[in-house]
């Protein structure tokens, strides 16, 4: 096979399969500027700052060239030079320029390509039409004013996560990314997993920070601060500081958090052992009847609403379990109230979390008690080194300190949670000392690096068939698999975010492509340095399970329970008003399930029935768009009665009772 | 289905045709349509039964005494509505209902011509009888419109029978796909939509392509203001399209068609809808067309109103069901097109050339025009000029004998004919540019018209007077573009509207050196570093223009003066003081108090206050203000 | 008037079904149902975005490309000027400005407060030998002035009162 090669700014460099011409150019340590180029997600070609002069063709964008053998390229010539300063003043009269109280002044790669060119001047007028700042969503803020139409959001929804939230709107200099009619953020189809936020190059999208929530409560003479520590944040905070991605700074968190004045510093992979536990006594239940399998892990909060939406009659298959930030809190304030003598309120449980989402799963209703919730607030890894930042604290010089006892224990089960496969592997330790097989280990066949991993893990007799999956475009092809059988599992772990926590959005974006395998090593480790590795192991675990988690208490502390959810908030559509007084009012849901499951053949059969009875008159029809009953629809509701699993004849049985009392 | 050869059904046209001892063509092209032109069909009809005759429509074809059938356009759209009665020929424009029974009386019963009614002469006065000696039409050569503006569109038999899809059924049935393609390199047909890229490499590219799924698009998207080609050919003579469409998919190895159209052609929809219909009736499209195992079929799309979507790329993201937001080149069409299959798009003219040229004999065809650009170019005459309307010249044509012989000269504002001394014509719509008069005597064809900065681009020609502001044009082709634009590329979505931003410093006044500096550096941004045709060629208006009438530009940004008044923030008004009578209405009508004066005393405009909104010099019977 | 959203409920069934509820017929489908309610109806959006499997988002940003889509109810009378370059050149803009006057609409207010005339400007009509032309309803007038085009919004107007 003869050898291909471009030559670039006079560097030959061998062309080997590579996707495109800019990534050819990388390889002669050049990385040209780019905004809108994500090797993950498809090439848009609209930034123009990746244009390269190619020999015999001119100017052109190397995120869509192909590399050819024997091309000559230059990358920094004058027209070029010109051309990208011109680019970025263009986009800089049309932002807003506050640097300075832009939460992602540091980060931006709009100011770090500014610099980067010199460009000093801004010679266009400034354009500043913007929309204003959307704060309805829990875990995300929107900028319209910081927003480069990059398209990278737009792409990363629909492509990787298959949700869609954000698009293009309007045409021209007009055009926006919005989510769909302009709604907020907060009242449509966002999982908040927070992969926009890692992708948007500038402050357009960033998460809904509540530093100043935290250190008010830091402040407070008389309340009790309290955090958790998720694995993931540990071996990525560092690289806030200057440290390469995977490495532990663990010691060096801990004490930071103490000198911000944190009474107790506990670690979250403590409730990740107790999830372990109920989530494994749980799936061995499930296995030994044979019942709602496969079952799938719940702690990913953004994959949890994203069933919630789009797969409510998977809804029964979801471990009852909570994650194990909402473990934590909920068994922390339950026991710290006690041990302490402090009111809830008076108890403030912090977590620091790699996730977005979970800044929403913490306000969720069911996670309150008595009105007080189980997390007070949720800081990502990014909020973190904001307020490490803000005491001046110099992080490289600290002592390592040690996590507080009890909740601050745990074994290496706990700590791989961080990871794609770490949960399903967390449990299969335990499950394995359970049916009396032994120490299981390392679990290669799940340690694989791929965004899907199917293995079949025999243990005694008993072999198991796993499935884990992160990114849910993904999980979406798998479950729609299962759904019409071309697949099975007994266990199913499903992660929002590709390659897990350790990739959430809430952690650094990095320019080292191997970041996410660096960090997941990192966790591995972790556990490798521990003495104990499987959750059961846990002493400190079972001497609370022993004391105080009975079964009745663990069920009510520990589970939780989903509801079908409505993707938009929309009101219902008044079809047909009657003339005379209504004596009959139907309802029908024409939301996505009951769509699916012919709810508008329904629809139009149940019409004509009304008409041909000759009770169009006094029959109020209208339509829904979820009754959020999903998974038993379609839904009809006639006069206040809800027919679940609906059909036409049970629907003309009940009309018929009503025109009977009618008489 | 029936399987009539084309030969019968040719044959069987001419026979029915020699019923009728007259045919009456009325143009059918929207502009006549305005004007009338059903109702002086109807009236045809009318006044014909009335007198105990009889008379049919094309498409029924019943006995008869005459025929009566409606056209595509005929291009001579200041003269509507216009009537031609065969076998003579006879010419007669600006008909109104009101003619129609002198015309049946005594044209059509008599064979007597009626003077007022004919074009006359521009030189010796004298009444000319029949197109062919109208120097409008005698000028041109008119190929691919030849049968429009002839024939009905809606009788597919007519169009037969004028060997309309001869060279279909003989590529499917006769050539091979290579030698299609090899026919239309010999052609030199470039593509007439304004990329003037050789048709025949194009298809060859495709036909390389192995694909079960290959798609033929017909790009019927003509967003140009002021171009007009595209929708008479689809009006007037939709079945060409389809005929190129099939060759085309013979050549390339395609099974399905689009034609997309614009929504605002409600007429062309309606006529490409029918045609199809009909040649699905008649065996040409759908299963085993012309008998042959080919199969090929036609889907008609409405565009939802987005210039960008002529844009190949974006056309096809519309197609799916998309924003019509272009995407990076490669990979080209050819080979990942429409739903990623290899795709062909011609624009409308090229498609309708194509068995116009076959039939001809490609070599003839190719005899025609320029050595680089073969055969002939509908051009949209519009603007200033004396004859507006549809032209068709072979390429190679001057400016002069298109803007005098053609269009009879250019017109000022104040009606007069100044024969050639136009300020500039822009050619090519909004991404095209300005030729002035040193290009009077160059001959049109792609290459030149690239090497001077301008375009053929779709055949747009607007003549503009000497009282036209160039600015304004810029500013007016920009605007267009501004708002068309798709918004993807950071380049065309800021840089459009920065552009437009500093036109209007300039025609208001408020632009300095480095307004013009910028706006010139920008535009040479915008066109190099742009994602697609649309912002690569948006700035074409300005930079044609800085460099013809860069002085336009300077009085306007230095001396704060537009030379022919045409921007308002611009004018001066004065009163000549000479010519006032004192009267005082202008200061009365004045909106701002700007004028004072007394009596016996010549008033004076304040040009502190003035708005330049130009009431007083309207107001002045005296003449006495000027701008 | 605008046209209630559920009178056309069933005709956007039949709509979706002719099409095979093909995402990719996104825009043939959007045209039929805005030749239904001469607006495209959010509620009636998102009930596609159910049928079709495209997200919400996507099918708000296709409503929102195109110029002929309007997601605000249009006036019963639509009067296209046509300010293409031939039109322009004829001193269309007056023609605009007449008709801004006269029913007092504005670059933001496109449809008269009583909903009876929609001003829209097309960039070109194709029609250029008649500039400038303007279109009402579906029929285009050529030659227009000002005054003429005040004439026939008049007209109109005096016909609506009487019935």
């Amino acid at each position: 096979m003869k050898k291909m090669y471009a030559t670039i700014d006079g560097i030959q460099v061998p062309i080997e399969g590579e996707k495109n011409l800019l990534e050819v150019i990388r390889k002669a340590n050049i990385e040209l500027p780019t905004f809108c180029y994500h090797s993950e997600i498809s090439v848009y070609g609209a930034c123009r700052m990746c244009m390269v002069d190619i020999e015999g063709r001119g100017l052109q964008p190397s995120c869509s060239t192909a590399a050819t053998d024997g091309m000559v390229v230059k990358t920094n010539t004058r027209e070029i030079r010109n051309l990208r300063k011109m680019i970025v003043e263009l986009m800089l009269a049309h932002h807003d320029q506050n640097c300075a109280t832009c939460p992602k002044s540091g980060e931006c790669r709009l100011q770090e390509i500014a610099h980067q060119l010199g460009v000093g001047k801004v010679r266009f007028k400034q354009l500043a039409d913007f929309a204003p700042l959307d704060v309805s969503s829990d875990a995300i803020v929107r900028d319209p004013s910081k927003c480069v139409l990059c398209g990278d959001c737009v792409r990363v929804c629909s492509e990787i996560q298959s949700v869609g939230v954000l698009d293009f709107a309007q045409r021209g200099s007009s055009s926006q990314v919005v989510a769909c009619f302009n709604k907020p953020f907060g009242t449509v189809e966002c999982v908040n997993c927070g992969q926009c936020i890692k992708v948007c190059p500038v402050g357009a999208l960033t998460p809904k920070f509540q530093i100043n929530e935290v250190w008010n409560a830091l402040h407070h003479p008389k309340k009790t601060v309290v955090v958790q520590i998720a694995p993931a944040v540990r071996v990525a905070l560092g690289e806030y500081f200057g440290y390469k991605p995977g490495t532990a700074t663990t010691g060096q968190i801990i004490t930071a958090l103490r000198m911000m004045g944190f009474d107790q510093v506990y670690d979250t992979s403590f409730a990740a052992d107790l999830t372990v536990l109920q989530e494994g006594d749980e799936f061995l239940d499930r296995y030994g009847k044979g019942v709602n399998l496969p079952q799938f892990t719940s702690c990913c909060p953004a994959w949890v609403k994203f069933a919630e939406q789009y797969y409510p009659d998977m809804l029964p298959n979801l471990s009852t379990c909570k994650s194990p930030q909402q473990m934590f809190g909920s068994v922390c304030k339950d026991q710290l109230t006690k041990m302490l003598n402090i009111s809830r309120e008076d108890l403030v449980v912090v977590s620091i979390m790699p996730c977005t989402a979970k800044k929403y799963e913490a306000k969720r209703p069911e996670f309150l008690e008595n009105n007080n919730p189980d997390v007070d607030f949720v800081l990502t890894t990014k909020e973190l080194s904001l307020m490490i930042k803000e005491q001046g604290i110099d992080f490289e010089k600290l002592e390592p300190g040690s996590f507080d006892l009890p909740f601050g224990f745990k074994t290496g089960a706990g700590v791989i949670f961080g990871n794609s496969g770490g949960v399903s592997e967390a449990v299969l330790r335990y499950a394995a000392a359970k049916l009396n097989h032994g120490k299981m280990l390392d679990i290669k066949e799940l340690r694989s690096g791929e965004s899907t991993r199917i293995a079949e893990i025999k243990i005694g007799e008993v072999t198991l068939r796993l499935a884990v999956v992160s990114g849910l475009a993904n999980a979406r092809k798998l479950i729609d698999k299962i759904r019409n059988g071309e697949e099975h599992f007994d266990l199913v772990e499903v992660m929002a975010c590709c390659g897990g926590c350790i990739n959430g959005g809430g952690q650094p974006t990095s320019s080292d492509h191997q970041h996410v395998s660096k960090r997941a090593k990192g966790l591995q480790d972790q556990d490798k340095m521990l003495q104990f590795h499987s959750a059961q192991e846990n002493p400190y675990l079972q001497e609370l399970m022993r004391e105080d988690l009975t079964a009745e208490r663990a069920h009510h502390l520990l589970h939780t329970i989903y509801q079908n959810r409505k993707r938009i908030s929309l009101d219902d559509i008044m079809i047909r008003k009657p003339s005379a007084e209504t004596k009959i009012s139907m309802k029908i849901c024409l939301g996505t399930s009951c769509f699916l499951r012919g709810a508008q053949n329904l629809y139009t059969q149940l019409n004509d029935y009304i008409h041909v009875q000759g009770l169009d008159d006094v029959t109020e029809v209208s339509a829904s768009f979820c009754n959020e009953r999903c998974q038993r629809g379609p839904v009809v509701i006639i006069n206040g009665s809800v027919l679940e699993h609906c059909t036409f004849e049970r629907a003309v049985t009940e009309l018929k009772r009503i025109q009977m009392q009618m008489k | 289905m029936q399987h009539t050869s084309l030969e019968e059904r040719k044959q069987q046209y001419h026979d029915c045709m020699t019923q009728y001892k007259a045919k009456i063509v009325i143009c059918g092209g929207t502009g006549c349509i305005a004007n009338g032109a059903l109702e002086i069909l109807h009236r045809f009809e009318e006044v014909v039964e009335a007198k105990g005759l009889k008379i049919t429509v094309a498409l029924k074809k019943e006995e008869a005494d005459y025929i009566l059938s409606e056209s595509g356009c005929q291009g001579f759209c200041q003269m509507g509505p216009l009537v031609t009665l065969y076998p003579q020929g006879i010419f007669y424009v600006h008909v109104k209902t009101s003619d129609v029974e002198e015309i049946v009386e005594k044209t059509l019963l008599q064979g007597e011509l009626i003077p007022r009614l004919l074009i006359h002469d521009d030189e010796s006065g004298e009444p000319l009888a029949d197109a062919a000696h109208i120097p409008f039409y005698a000028k041109q050569e008119r190929t691919t419109l030849k049968l429009c503006g002839m024939i009905d569109a809606q009788d597919i038999d007519e169009y037969i029978a004028h060997d309309g899809y001869a060279m279909a059924r003989k590529a499917v049935l006769l050539m091979t796909d290579e030698q299609v393609c090899q026919e239309m390199t010999a052609s030199g047909l470039r593509g007439r939509g304004g990329g003037g890229f050789p048709t025949g490499r194009k298809w060859d590219l495709t036909r390389v392509q192995v694909n079960e799924t290959k798609y033929v698009i017909c790009n019927g998207d003509e967003g140009d203001p002021g171009a007009f080609m595209d929708r008479c050919v689809m009006e007037g003579n939709p079945h060409s399209v389809i005929e190129g469409m099939i060759i085309a998919a013979r050549a390339i190895g395609g099974n399905c068609g689009y034609i997309y159209v614009r929504t605002e052609y409600p007429l062309a929809v309606e006529r490409l809808k029918l045609a199809v219909k009909a040649a699905k009736e008649a065996g040409f499209l759908g299963e085993n067309i012309f008998g042959s195992k080919m199969n090929f079929d036609i889907i008609i799309m409405e565009g939802a109103g987005a210039f960008v979507c002529g844009e190949e790329t974006a056309l096809m993201a519309s197609i799916e069901g998309r924003r019509g937001m272009p995407m990076p080149k490669p990979p080209f069409p050819a080979v990942k097109g429409l739903f990623g299959k290899p795709t062909v798009i011609n624009n409308v003219e090229t498609l309708a050339t194509v068995p116009v040229a076959m039939l001809m004999g490609v070599e003839k065809y190719a005899a025609k025009g320029t050595a680089k650009s073969s055969g002939t170019k509908t051009f949209a005459l519009t603007g200033h000029v004396a004859h507006t309307g549809l032209i068709e010249v072979p390429f190679g044509t001057t400016l002069r004998e298109i803007i005098v012989n053609i269009g009879g000269g250019v017109i000022n504002d104040d009606g007069t004919n100044c024969g050639s001394n136009f300020k500039a014509v822009q050619i090519g719509g909004p991404s095209g540019g300005c030729l002035t008069q040193e290009h009077l005597d160059m001959p049109l064809d792609y290459d030149n018209l690239l090497n001077v900065g301008a375009m053929i681009g779709s055949g747009g020609l607007v003549v503009m007077n000497q009282q036209t502001c160039m600015i304004q044009i810029a500013k007016f082709f920009m605007q267009f573009t501004q708002n068309e634009s798709c918004g993807k590329c950071v380049v065309c979505r800021e840089g459009t509207r920065q552009m437009l931003g500093l036109l209007e410093d300039i025609a208001e006044g408020n632009a300095t050196k480095e307004s013009l500096e910028l706006l010139e550096e920008l535009a040479h941004v915008v066109k190099v570093g742009s994602l697609c045709g649309l912002g690569k060629t948006a700035p074409n208006p300005v930079l044609s223009t800085l460099k013809y009438f860069r002085d336009e530009y300077h009085a306007h940004v230095f001396d704060k003066h537009c030379p022919t008044g045409q921007c308002q923030a611009l004018r001066t008004y004065s009163i000549v003081p000479e010519l006032c009578k004192s009267c005082s209405l202008c200061a009365k009508k004045c909106p701002v108090n700007a004028i004072s004066g007394a009596k016996g005393v010549p008033y004076v405009i304040n040009q502190e206050v003035c708005i330049r909104c130009g009431v007083c010099m309207e107001t002045c019977k005296f003449h006495a203000i000027v701008k | 008037m605008q046209i209630p959203i559920a009178s056309k409920f069933d005709r956007v069934c039949q709509i979706l079904e002719r099409h095979q509820r093909n995402p990719h017929k996104l825009i043939p489908i959007l045209q039929e149902i805005q030749a239904e309610y001469h607006y495209l109806p959010e509620e009636i959006m998102t009930f596609v975005s159910t049928a079709l499997g495209i997200s919400t988002s996507a099918i708000y940003g296709v409503a929102t490309f195109y110029s002929h889509f309007t997601l605000s109810p249009k006036g019963k009378n639509i009067i296209k000027v046509c300010d293409g370059t031939a039109c322009h050149v004829k001193k269309s803009e007056s023609l605009i400005q007449a008709i801004e006057k006269e029913l007092g609409l504005s670059n933001k207010k496109r449809t008269s407060e009583d909903l009876l005339f929609t001003l829209e400007t097309v960039a070109c009509l194709g029609a250029c030998g008649l500039a400038p032309a303007v279109v009402l309803n579906d029929k285009v007038y050529g030659f227009m002035t000002p005054e003429k085009t005040l004439e026939l919004i008049r007209d109109i107007k005096a016909k609506e009162v009487q019935s």
